[in-house]
Parts: C-alpha cells; structure tokens; sequence
C-alpha cells in the first residue's frame, strides 16, 4: 500500500491543454475521488496515473516510487474500466486469472488468489459462466475482481457504477465502501456524481478545467468551498448567486449591501481579514438556508414561478425583482404557490461571500458544522495512515 | 350471403402472413429464374451426353463414373487445386490479418495506407495478370532483374513447373485486401478498454493478440477462412491467361478442367458433372470447418438460454 504524489502534471491533446498543472498528495490507504463536470479532465488524470496516457510534464510518485515513465504494467495498480472491459471470449475465472497467468504467478497462488477475490466479492457460483450470462451489477463485481487478483498498491476507478441503474448503484456503492474499508488499500474513483463522490470518499478532488479547484472532505466542500466554481457545483439545487457590494467593518465582520440587497448584511469571517474588502462580490446562498419573511425583515423580494412538490421538501422557483432566478427550498407543506409574491430572508451565518476573483472570503463556521468537518478529516486521517514508510 | 366472419378473418391472416413474401418477390424471381433454375438444369444436364451441337442422350452417372475413373487429369486438376489452395488460404488470412494489424495502428497516413493495400483488388483481373507477367517473365522481368542486382540468377517463374505454382499463388494473394478489410473492421469494433485492461495487467503484446485479438476476430476468420476456401477453388482467371495450366500441367485447375470440358471440348454435360462435382467438395468442406466453428469461433451475441443471465 502506498500514497500517491502528483507534481505539476500537464497533459495536452493536440493544442489542447486538458490538465494544466494539477498538484495532489493522496495519504496511503484513502479513498479519493476525482469529481467534476465532463470534460475537466478527472478521466485524463486517473488514466495519467494508471500509465494509459503519456504525460507531458510533471511526476507521478506512487509510495517511494516515481512512477511517471513507468509501463502500466510494473505501476503496481489496478483498475476497473466504466464499460467493465471483461474479456467476454472467457470465462469468469479465465477473466481473473489471465494476467496472472502470463506473468509467471504458480498455477495453486492463481487459483488462491481468484478463490479469494471471488469469495470476497461472492461471485464464486459465477466463476464458470460467461461476462455475457452474467448482471450488471455481476459484471462490475468481476471487474472489480480482476482488479483484486492483482493485489495492487493503487485502485483506479473510472466511473465504475455508472452503467448501472439507481437501485443497483446504490448497492454497489455500499459494497464498495466495504470493500475499502477491509482491503485498507488506497483508491482513486473517478466520478460526475457528487452524491457518490460525497459518500464513498475521504476526500474529494474538484476538478475544474484541468486545474483543482478544491481537494478537501465531502463537507468541507459543501459548508466551506473555497470558490465560485466548488460552491456552485456541490449541492444540489445549486447556490444562488447575486452580485453584491462588501465592504469591511471590523477585524472579522464584512458588510454586504447592493441595490439588489433590500437591506444590509453582517457576515461574521474565520479570521481576521488582512486587507479590506471593496467592490463588487459575491453572495452565495444555498436554497435550504433562505427563509420567507414578511417584506419589511426581506433581503429581496421575488415572484414564484413554479413550486416541485417533493414529499418531504418543497423546492419553489422564483425570480428576483432584478430578474435573477432563484430556489428555495422549504418544508413540503409550505403553502406557497406560483405567482405569489415572496419576501427572503437570507441569515447572515448561512452567507458565503466570494472576491471579485471568485475566491472564497472564509465565513466562521458555527461550532456544530466545526466539529462536523473536523471529525470527518480525523476519520480521513485514522484511515489514511498518514505518510508512506 | 354465405360470408362467414371466420373465413374472413382467416383470409385476412393469410394476406398478412404473405405480405412480406410479396415485398421480397421481385428477387425471390430473380433467384429462381437466374440461380436455382440453371443450378437444377445443370443437375439435369450431369446426367446427359450434351454436346453443344447435335444430339442429347440420357447416360446416367457415366459422366461421374468417367470422370472418377478413368481421366486422370480430374485426380491432377484436383491435386493442383488442394496444393494451391494449401499456400493460398493461409497465406491469404495471416497476410490479410498482419495487415489489418499494421493498418489498424494509429499513425499518420494510415488511411493511405489502406487505400493502396486496397487497390489491387479493385483492379481488373486482366491488368493484374499482364502486370504480374511482366514481373516473372524470364526475359525481362522485374523479379528476375532485381535477382541479378543481388546475385542470384532467377527461375524461370512459369516456365518451370517446380515454381509456377508458387507464382500463381503469389499473385493471388495480390487481391487480399478483400480479406484484409473485413479483418480491419472486426479490429475496429474490439473495444479498446480490452487492450487498455491488459497492458495493466502486464499482458505482452504477443499474448493480447494471441488471446484477445484472434478470439475476438474470430467470426471475421471464419469468414474469411471459407471465402478464402471457396476462392481457391474458383481460381480460375490468373492460371488461365498466365500459364494457361501449363507448364506439364502444373497450373492445370480444376476451374480450367471444367473451362475446357465446357468450351473446348464442348462436353456440356461432362462439364456440368464436373462443375457438381467441384459443388459437393466445396460443400463438404464448408460444413466442415462450420461444423469445426463451434469450438474456436466466438460470437458476441451467443448465449445459451439455459445458461442464461439470472440477475
């Protein structure tokens, strides 16, 4: 088991740069996920990594080893393909074994060694049949398999449940949180869903246009995003976002007023601010912390145009006076109904307040959400046994 | 008003059921008057003396018997054309496969590439064979002038019967870009995670072609293997204006034996027996390597229904 360290790595197709630089220290034996919209180049870096494309600047090191100009074969990794890429002339046990047996490994470790990836996986009554007689949910177990035969020091997973459907995803999901959890190995999972990134991983890598936007633990992304582009991509419905004017008013207060702004806000920061806020910002505001309130306490005001019903929720579509789109999300039996004219109210500790860069100005946290966050990293460190050898 | 609305119905089912008959007629009539027609008639015609001018007499199977026993150019003819079709099958798939590989590669120019491998089988057979006679001639050809360069003094191509055979293959394997396209489009549709899957699981390359690549391939192979079967048995046209079965018959084809019954000798129904004859080998053949199939041909959407998926 080992660490993976990604210096400075750049990766262009054609004259078109996909990574641009993209710097990662994965602990040993944590669970990573590489989330980010198509086409921001989380397949590209796994596949970096596993040795499939040819980098072309920066360093791949995998416990003491660099392995940047490595063939894939002697990085020590495994990975699972998103279509499962089972040789489907060959049966389930021939599947597993075939590697094995063209890289010298005895005929009674290959049988061990499958027995025991089947066992594991419970796929022994499969192991005769072939990937065509079997599920999807079988043949991504297989595939996975394949990868645990192998005994790897890395997990790759590019988009691994993607092919399933809802039900079996959220099965496979569980089992590959398992599997994690008593392998001990690091893996690397490549994924667009954040509510897969945000429950399987340890920490969760925001790609952006080839760059890392944000690497931190699923709630850290969600309750401190370091950027526009973090906080509106976790969390769904996404962040509203209105442009607003901040200016500083204490060592660790801002104010944020505009015209779109009916009244001011106080938003009390992290830390003392070093240089003083001036100029157009951002407020973001998830839809869940925005409440109704009579005009006079409002922020803004607005006009539903259409309210989903969803059970236990309500999410209610509205624009702004200033024509912006908003949502809000209130209790399911919330009497609101489109065309109604609505007053909010967004509570100054539910306020993120972005540069006019787009960089997060640190909001404090309350102790609750504080101590949330800060469990979460102490479980990331438990299992990632920090620093390889 | 006898109608009854059973009947109707029913004729109405029997409309329906031969619609699609109707649509598929015009070739089913094609078939029938340009295929199975003269197929049958020439059935008839094996068990006749037919001579292209005069009179027509019911023999029986005197002209299998005949031909089984007692012209011994059947039994050479036949020889020759195993012999030639030994080289000439193999030759034609590993060549046409070991292309396709070589094309299948993503370098610049492949689509070129592929084109001029493809030419010669779009070329007409006639300027095939005046090019490929200008290569062996013994006077001034190409293939013995570049021999010379080397310092060896070349054979008499097709004039020596010990090497007219070989010519002749090696020109037929001229138009194997046929085969070597069919191979190409099986290489394209193997997904490549396959590929990718292996290389990480440290498969060298021989073994990915070996157990994945073939495998795969193998319904194009098989293809590939009974056309090529059923072409060696046809070859027909290169023989004929190359050596002309010569020399001391060592080109001599069973297509030409047939050729020459026919429009030499003008022995109709000779040739026909000949032609069932040549008919029933290439049949038996056929049914043996389809029969032989099942244990190396894997096709992608065969799944036996008891063993079928349970999940």
């Amino acid at each position: 088991m080992a660490g993976v360290q990604i210096n400075q790595l750049h990766k262009k197709f054609g004259d078109v740069p996909v990574l641009k630089g993209v710097d990662l220290e994965i602990a040993d034996g944590e669970f990573v996920s590489f989330l980010g919209p198509s086409g921001c180049g989380k397949t590209t870096l796994l596949r970096s990594i596993a040795g499939l494309e040819r980098i072309d600047a920066g360093a791949v090191t995998l416990g003491a080893r660099d392995i940047t100009t490595l063939q894939p074969a002697k990085r020590d990794i495994a990975m699972v393909f998103q279509n499962y890429a089972l040789y489907p002339h060959m049966s389930v046990y021939k599947n597993l074994s075939f590697g094995l047996s063209l890289n010298g490994v005895p005929r009674r470790e290959i049988e061990e060694r499958v027995q025991n990836a089947a066992r594991i996986l419970q796929i022994t009554e499969l192991l005769k049949r072939r990937p065509k007689q079997l599920s999807g949910g079988q043949r991504q177990r297989v595939a996975i398999g394949r990868a645990i035969v192998r005994d790897p020091k890395l997990f790759l997973l590019d988009e691994p449940l993607s092919n399933l459907d809802a039900g079996l995803r959220v099965t496979m999901r569980v089992e590959l949180a398992n599997l994690h959890k008593r392998l001990g190995v690091t893996m690397i999972y490549v994924t667009h869903d954040q509510v897969e990134a945000m429950t399987l991983s340890n920490r969760v890598v925001v790609l952006d246009k080839g760059k890392v936007a944000q690497f931190g633990t699923p709630l850290e992304l969600f309750y401190a995003p370091e950027n526009l582009f973090v906080a509106g991509f976790i969390g769904s419905p996404k962040m509203n976002f209105l442009k607003v004017d901040a200016r500083t008013v204490g060592a660790r207060q801002i104010e944020i007023s505009g015209q779109s702004l009916g009244l001011p806000i106080t938003v009390d920061m992290r830390s003392e601010l070093k240089e003083s806020s001036a100029g157009q910002h951002t407020l973001g505001v998830r839809p869940d912390n925005i409440e109704f309130v009579s005009e006079a306490d409002a922020h803004v005001h607005g006009q539903v145009v259409l309210v989903e019903r969803l059970g236990t929720e309500s999410q209610v579509h509205l624009t702004l006076d200033d024509g912006q789109q908003f949502t809000v999300i209130t209790r399911g039996t919330h009497p609101v109904v489109a065309n109604d004219r609505v007053h909010l109210r967004f509570p100054a500790q539910h306020c993120h307040i972005f540069n006019p860069e787009g960089e997060a100005i640190p909001r404090a946290l309350d102790a609750e959400t504080r101590s949330l966050i800060d469990r979460q990293k102490g479980s990331q460190q438990a299992t990632g046994s920090g620093e390889d050898q | 008003m006898g109608t009854n609305p059973d009947s109707a119905a029913q004729r109405s089912r029997t409309l329906e059921k031969l619609t699609p008959y109707l649509f598929i007629s015009p070739w089913i009539l094609g078939f029938l008057a340009f295929t199975l027609g003269p197929l049958l008639f020439s059935l008839v015609m094996s068990f006749y003396d037919w001579p292209v001018v005069g009179e027509r007499t019911f023999i029986g199977i005197e002209n299998y018997e005949i031909m089984l026993t007692q012209d011994p150019l059947f039994w050479d003819s036949l020889w020759v054309t195993i012999k030639f079709g030994l080289f000439f099958v193999p030759f034609n798939i590993i060549l046409g496969l070991l292309l396709a590989v070589l094309l299948n590669q993503r370098v610049i120019g492949s689509g070129i590439f592929r084109t001029i491998f493809y030419l010669p089988s779009v070329i007409s057979g006639v300027a095939l064979v005046t090019i490929w006679a200008w290569i062996y001639s013994h006077e001034y050809g190409i293939l013995n002038f570049l021999l010379g360069l080397a310092g060896i003094e070349g054979p008499n191509w097709l004039g020596d019967p010990s090497w007219s055979l070989l010519a002749i293959v090696v020109a037929s394997l001229w138009g194997l870009g046929g085969t070597m396209l069919i191979l190409l489009t099986g290489l394209q549709s193997i997904p490549k995670e396959l590929y990718e899957a292996a290389k990480i699981s440290g498969v060298p390359a021989w073994a990915r072609l070996l157990f994945i690549t073939i495998p795969m391939l193998s319904p194009m192979l098989l293809f590939t293997f009974i056309t090529s079967i059923i072409a060696a048995f046809q070859q027909l046209t290169i023989a004929l204006l190359l050596t002309g079965g010569g020399p001391l018959e060592s080109t001599y084809f069973f297509a030409m034996y047939i050729y020459d019954n026919a429009f030499k000798h003008f022995e109709m129904g000779f040739a026909a027996a000949n032609s069932w004859v040549m008919f029933l080998i290439i049949l038996a053949l056929s049914l043996f390597v389809m029969k032989s199939s099942s244990a190396w041909v894997y096709y992608e959407g065969e799944m036996k229904n008891k063993e079928n998926a349970d999940g």
